[in-house]
């Protein structure tokens, strides 16, 4: 006869959670309670090895669970309850679903017994977030639940990394059964991501790389994602090859900013250089990125004379909105190992002299021109202020979105991957806030700060408090233009200058709010001020409210205008009145 | 095409629209059902024809088979997507092995009386549909075969008295000695 009570593995739904945590090397959680979760909340307390981060909103607990992942590339965990905790984790699981970001969301749920009944604080988890997770799982035996979790956190790492999220009713935190640590049958059969990509497939890239003339590497998400082993391979490329080489907004950092052979970022507000080596080239390499629409502008148009070149780990991204002719299935770490390798023993550096000359015209029309002034702070200049006080420093940069975001990309040069949190594919207002948060639990000593839009960071404020509580010296280095400034620049290039409630109309004094929530405010509005008021914000080792006060006006250049190719940007110099409406000329149709 | 005032690219694509039939093999879960419908939903692929049913009842395996249409690039899309799904083995596109059977079952409600009665027995019999019930002034039949096949059987009951029918959607299977 055994005896089940001394089993060690033994224990309540609850327990097993906090079990298999510590066993995935989880040391730190963001999430909020609630009465479908406190059983686990229960266990929690009882230990140590798990420091859980109380945020102050679950839309919060999602981000900075995205930004500790994207920050560490390990794992993100959240912790919701039931209902509108649930609902509340929506928006997050969707922007890691975009982004790639593996995340594991625990939710409670009703009792089995009630589910279906319209139980109080009852909702169709798993029905709402099918769509916005990778896979989620509702658990409804105590014994499947430690194989459910160590599968969670297989399916949210590996392969193409997305949000997953197993919801637990109750009753299941509640009832003992058998844990077990986790072991490879713990997965489904039918879940087997492939790494390594095909031979044949490689030897036909290594041939079009070493005959190409006007050769483009064009990196993204997925070489962050894939590891440091990628990035180093990445590099190793660049410099055995002599290509040029852009990257999307998700890819910064991979090849340094201050490398000779970057173009800056391409897309919609790329550079001249980027986008137009992208248009002219004749090999395209592109590696774990999607040719997603802000990357590609007008599809027919897309750089129409080249043969491309796809590396990525997700079968779904080949041929979806872009044709390649050699597509490579599989981790682009590995695949980019076997192309150096193959490169390196069969061909020799192609002669792209004549490109380099090419593009050097390019870069020479300057296209991130702005101009400063004395008087009032330009946006640009305020990131490339804010860059020359945090270099050699140890920095994370996280962002909201809208303009800022986008001179945060222009003009912040990113040296490392994993030093750039920013929300790409689902564009969420409010996430750099959270997300600094979750990025500063882990890297207690290091200098984050959140590139915010007077806008955007009143989504999610409310994580100040949470940065206060956790002393978490986050930076909220607000670039107030007192407009959604995005929206603005849209309106008057598509709308006829009608600003429809796009101005920030009784803005708070952020100052106050930072003072109130028991952090710093620090306001500046004049150019001269501005250095040694960065300086003060790195020196404080508190939560700080940067008020940054911008010119009102400023649009965001160059631009693909919409429906155009990647040759035809809007460059700052050419961004008047009437060169606007032209490039902007169409349809009134709004879509 | 002229295009609107939007962030997006409005893009007419001219490709012509494919009929195709996938296989998928999949776990027998809770939910496996809702993913792949969802995923059609969601991305706004059509469904012509969907049948699910368990096949091998120990290994907990379901076989879904889906008649679709788009372009060969919504096509290709749609088999990879459903490709990536935890639960989903493997996807197969019957129409481009070109080597599948596809079957569907109906059956076929008609009322009529006397010459009526006649002529639908007759076409039933060159159908090879049988009667599974009836009364005196109406057939059930049942009809296998592929969709053409009892579509026409269909269209030509109508006329005699044709009042209901129920189809199970398209089984698919591939023909030699492998599976899939
Ligand atoms: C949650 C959410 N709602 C709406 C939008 C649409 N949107 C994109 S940018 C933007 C304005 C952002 O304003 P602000 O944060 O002040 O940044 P700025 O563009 O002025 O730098 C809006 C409303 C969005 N991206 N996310
Ligand atoms: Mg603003």
């Amino acid at each position: 006869m055994s005896d089940k009570s001394h089993d060690p593995n033994q224990m309540t739904g609850a327990a097993m959670i906090v079990r298999a945590l510590i066993d995935h090397g989880v040391t730190d959680i963001f999430g909020y309670p609630g009465g479908a979760v406190l059983p686990i909340y229960d266990e929690i307390f009882q230990q140590s090895e798990v420091q859980h981060i109380l945020v102050r909103h679950e839309q919060g607990a999602g981000h900075a669970a995205e930004g500790y992942a994207r920050s560490t590339g390990k794992p993100g965990v959240a912790l919701v309850t039931s209902g509108p905790g649930a609902t509340n984790m929506v928006t997050p699981l969707t922007d890691a679903l975009m982004d790639s970001i593996p995340l594991v969301c625990i939710s409670g749920q009703v009792p089995t017994h009630l589910i279906g009944n319209d139980a109080f604080q009852e909702c169709d988890t798993v029905g709402i977030t099918r769509p916005c997770t990778k896979h989620n799982w509702l658990v409804r035996d105590v014994n499947d639940l430690a194989k459910v979790l160590h599968e969670a956190f297989y399916v949210a790492t590996s392969g193409r990394p997305g949000p997953v999220l197993v919801d637990v009713p109750k009753d299941v935190q509640f009832a003992t059964g058998t844990y077990h640590p986790p072991r490879k049958s713990d997965v489904h059969r039918s879940y087997a991501p492939r790494v390594k990509g095909d031979a044949t497939q490689i030897r036909k890239a290594v041939a079009l790389l070493a005959g190409a003339k006007r050769p483009v590497i064009y990196s993204g998400g997925g070489v962050i994602n894939s590891g440091p082993e990628a990035t180093k391979l990445l590099r190793e490329l660049v410099e055995v090859t002599g290509f040029p080489i852009t990257s999307t907004l998700m890819g910064l950092g991979a090849y340094p900013a201050s490398g000779k052979n970057w173009l800056g970022m391409l897309g919609m507000h790329g550079t001249y250089e980027a986008n137009m080596t992208m248009h002219d080239c004749d090999v395209m390499l592109c590696v774990g990125a999607r040719f997603d629409d802000r990357i590609t502008g007008r599809v027919d148009a897309f750089s129409p004379g080249s043969k491309k070149i796809h590396i990525d780990i997700d079968p779904s991204s080949i041929n979806k909105n872009i044709r390649v002719d050699v597509p490579i299935i599989g981790d682009c770490g590995n695949i980019l190992g076997d192309i150096l390798q193959v490169f390196k023993a069969e061909a020799k550096k192609p002669d792209v002299k004549a490109w380099w000359q090419q593009i050097a015209q390019w870069r020479a029309r300057n296209s991130l021109y702005y101009k400063k002034s004395n008087d009032v702070i330009l946006p640009q200049h305020a990131i490339q202020s804010l860059f020359e006080a945090t270099r050699g420093k140890d920095t994370y940069i996280t962002t909201e979105v809208g303009q800022h975001q986008m001179w945060a990309a222009q003009f912040f040069g990113f040296e490392e991957p994993h030093r750039w949190m920013t929300s790409g594919g689902l564009g969420t207002m409010g996430y750099g806030l959270p997300a600094a948060v979750g990025v500063q639990v882990a890297h207690p000593d290091s200098l984050v700060i959140d590139i915010a839009g007077d806008a955007s960071v009143q989504m999610t404020m409310q994580e100040m408090s949470t940065a206060v509580q956790y002393e978490l010296p986050i930076k909220i280095f607000i670039l107030n233009n007192q407009y959604m400034g995005m929206v603005r620049q849209w309106q008057q290039l598509l709308h006829g200058n009608r600003l429809s409630h796009s101005y920030s109309e009784a803005l708070p004094d952020f100052v106050k709010l930072a003072e109130a929530y028991g952090g710093v405010g620090i306001q500046v509005h004049k150019p001269a001020d501005l250095d040694g008021a960065i300086q003060e914000m790195i020196s404080v080792k508190r939560p700080v409210l940067f008020d940054c006060r911008v010119a009102a006006l400023e649009n965001c250049f160059p631009m693909i205008p919409s429906g155009k190719a990647h040759n035809e940007m809007l460059l700052p110099e050419q961004a008047n009145d009437e060169a606007t409406a032209k490039a902007f000329a169409g349809g009134k149709a709004l879509v | 095409m002229n295009q609107p005032a939007s962030a997006y690219f409005i893009e007419d694509r001219h490709d012509p629209n494919e009929t195709h039939t996938l296989s998928a093999l999949v776990q027998n879960e809770p939910g496996v059902l809702a993913r792949v419908i969802g995923l059609f939903s969601g991305r706004g692929y059509n469904i012509e024809s969907l049948t699910v049913s368990e096949t091998e009842s120990q290994k907990h395996l379901s076989r879904i088979t889906i008649v679709t249409t788009g372009t060969p690039m919504v096509i290709e899309q749609i088999k990879h997507q459903l490709d990536r799904m935890i639960p989903v083995y493997r996807v197969v596109d019957m129409t481009l092995t070109k080597r599948s059977i596809e079957r569907e079952l109906a059956m076929v409600k008609v009322r009529g009386q006397g010459e009526h009665r006649v002529e639908a027995l007759r076409l039933a019999d060159a159908f090879r549909a049988r009667v599974i019930d009836a009364t005196t002034e109406s057939f059930v039949f049942e009809i296998t075969g592929n969709t053409d096949k009892i579509n026409q059987f269909i269209d030509l009951m109508r006329p005699i008295g044709l009042v209901e029918v129920s189809r199970t959607g398209v089984a698919a299977i591939g023909r030699g000695p492998e599976g899939m």
